[in-house]
């Protein structure tokens, strides 16, 4: 086993830990904490796919991350009053099936980001950046100016949404969802990494000169890879609206996505366990320096300026070392 | 030889950059089981004629036929699936992979979609025994496992031969494969295009005159994006023009 496995396995087993830990100890909100994490881990898994292995550095995630939360608040709205969601030109009315709220997050968060990434990916660099935070602001004054679903004021889920054979109130079940979903995805990545598509995505951030020169299109292989991202951050939206059991604007703002690319900066760019190191440290930091100075935010920028300016590789840079190449 | 189809045809191929003519007027062919050598100075405009026929640049004006069929159109990755393949002046790998790795992508794309999602590929021995097998081919089996970024000058330009030659290309098109290779590797180089001539037809772009003279079956001399001349060796050896605005004061 290498290092870097031996670390994942830690930090695997070590967020598993933590709410049981706060069961015995009869302090739950740290089960709450935990989750958080879980959730922004996947939010991060997401965005690492498209900016870890494929180098597209998108400042748009937020848009998937709201998307997702605004697909579980208004299905969740809609089944609780019992009105549907449109009767023309045939019914759809609303659902408070956790399942169900999901394909309809990863479905919406896809199709978004392929309309996005057409255009978005024709460019590189700044301009990309620029474009996919453009197009991630679009939808957040989209939501803001929308009065139906409660405009700037968001929309309460005043249920959270139901898992067959779970009861999601109990705050370590709907951790143990989390955390499943969060580690699915984290398998899926592996995979992912590993396979042919991988391997291609991963050759398209390193030289897309050379994959077009072997006969691979950069550009259908960026924008598979940023759908796919896409769809994990959408589904991270979905289980942060039920955790908070409120979905506004605010999850659309750029600020999250900053948020999500800090996470995956600070746990390690491309390795596959980042974010979730990432988004432990921040919260943690939140939490902790929160609750001693307001301005945490300035202490998190210092260390997030050591990282990027010190050790290239991010937490897993520090505890695993370099990366190593098959 | 002069009866059979050529595998690659330009005809009055034009590209300008502002006011300079880099392709001025060009024409010529590459027919199956030949090496066209294209030689001429600095900046004649070789390296910008590879790249029209690789799709990285696109021509004013002018036809690019290749097996008969017009692939103007086309882009980069869609020639190469056609048979195009080609090599870098300056060596063009994905510097985080080993050398295996960055072979088994050519084997990969030659195998066809690479939309698949699961299967690792290191487990897939398609891709590695195929990688390995042309790796073998260009002498470089030891260094396998060696990340691309660490491999000496010379190597690199191994893989990228071996990278080029996993694509089964109908055509090569090599853009100074000797470049700072040293006398050895030139030599062996040499030796090596020589026999996979009767593989797959190749228009080399080569400033080693000795390389040239060995391997080339005809030669095109390009001066100021416009060929001046074109024939056999002999020919062009013994040409004026040639002389006096290329090889001129060499012998
Ligand atoms: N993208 C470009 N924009 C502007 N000018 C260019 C561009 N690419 C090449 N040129 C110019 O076109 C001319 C031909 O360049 P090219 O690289 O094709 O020459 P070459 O024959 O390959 O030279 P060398 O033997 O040095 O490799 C040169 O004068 C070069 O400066
Ligand atoms: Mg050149």
């Amino acid at each position: 086993m290498s290092r870097e496995t031996v670390i994942n396995w830690a930090l695997a087993l070590g967020l598993l830990a933590v709410p049981f830990l706060a069961l015995m100890q009869g302090e739950p909100f740290y089960i709450t904490l935990a989750t958080r994490v879980a959730i922004l881990a996947l939010a991060g898994v997401g965005l690492n796919l498209a900016l870890g292995l494929g180098g597209m550095v998108s400042f748009g995630h937020a848009a998937f991350f709201g998307l997702g939360g605004y697909a579980a608040g208004i299905l969740a709205t809609h089944a609780f009053n019992q009105e549907p969601l449109f009767a023309w030109p045939f019914m759809v009315s609303g659902s408070n099936d956790m399942l169900l709220i999901w394909l309809v997050a990863i479905v919406l968060s896809a199709v978004v980001a392929f309309l996005i990434g057409l255009i978005a990916l024709r460019t590189s660099g700044v301009y990309f950046i620029m474009i996919t935070l453009a197009f991630a602001q679009m939808i957040y004054y989209f939501a803001i100016s929308w009065p139906a679903y409660g405009g700037e004021d968001g929309l309460s889920i005043y249920v959270r949404n139901g898992f067959p054979e779970l009861n999601t109130l109990d705050p370590i079940q709907f951790f143990l969802i989390c955390y499943v979903v969060l580690m699915a995805c984290l398998f899926i990545s592996a995979r992912l990494r590993d396979s042919r598509f991988g391997a291609a995505l991963q050759v398209a951030r390193q030289n897309p000169e050379r994959l077009a020169a072997t006969g691979i299109a950069p550009f259908n292989i960026r924008l598979v890879a940023f759908v796919i991202s896409a769809a994990m951050t959408g589904l991270a939206g979905a289980l942060f609206a039920d955790l908070n059991r409120f979905v506004s604007p605010s999850m659309l703002s750029w600020h999250v996505s900053g948020e999500i690319m800090i996470f995956v900066i600070l746990g390690g760019v491309g390795r596959l366990f980042g974010p979730l190191a990432g988004a432990a440290l921040f919260i943690v930091m939140e939490f902790y320096l929160g609750g001693i100075t307001e301005h945490w935010q300035f202490f998190l920028g210092i260390i997030l300026l050591c990282v990027v300016l010190f050790v290239r590789g991010g937490i897993l840079g520090i505890l695993a070392g370099r990366r190593v190449h098959g | 030889m002069a009866e059979t189809a050529p595998i690659l045809e330009l005809r009055e191929l034009r590209k300008s950059f502002g006011a300079l003519k880099a392709t001025d007027d060009v024409s010529l062919d590459v027919r199956p089981g030949e090496i066209h050598a294209l030689i001429g100075p600095n900046g004649a405009g070789k390296s910008t004629l590879i790249h029209q026929v690789a799709g990285s640049l696109t021509p004013d004006g002018g036809e690019i036929r290749f097996n008969g069929e017009d692939i103007s159109g086309l882009t980069v990755a869609q020639r190469v699936r056609l048979g195009l393949g080609r090599t870098f002046q300056v060596s063009s790998v994905a510097p985080e992979f080993s050398a295996l790795r960055n072979v088994m992508l050519s084997v990969q794309s030659t195998q066809g979609s690479s939309f698949r999602f699961f299967k690792p590929v290191m487990h897939d021995a398609s891709l590695v025994d195929a990688a390995m097998e042309k790796l073998s081919l260009v002498d470089l089996a030891e260094r396998a496992d060696v990340v691309a970024a660490e491999l000496s000058h010379g190597e690199r330009r191994q893989l990228e031969m071996a990278m080029a030659l996993a694509l089964n290309p109908k055509l090569l098109l090599l853009d100074e494969p000797m470049a700072g290779m040293g006398p050895e590797g030139s030599k062996n180089l040499t030796g090596f295009l020589d026999t996979l001539r009767h593989e797959v037809p190749i228009l080399l772009v080569e400033h080693d005159m000795e390389a040239v003279f060995s391997l080339a079956d005809r030669i095109s001399v390009l001066v100021y994006g416009s060929v001046i001349a074109s024939g056999s060796v002999d020919e062009i050896r013994t040409n004026r023009d040639v002389r006096e605005a290329y090889l001129g004061e060499e012998d």
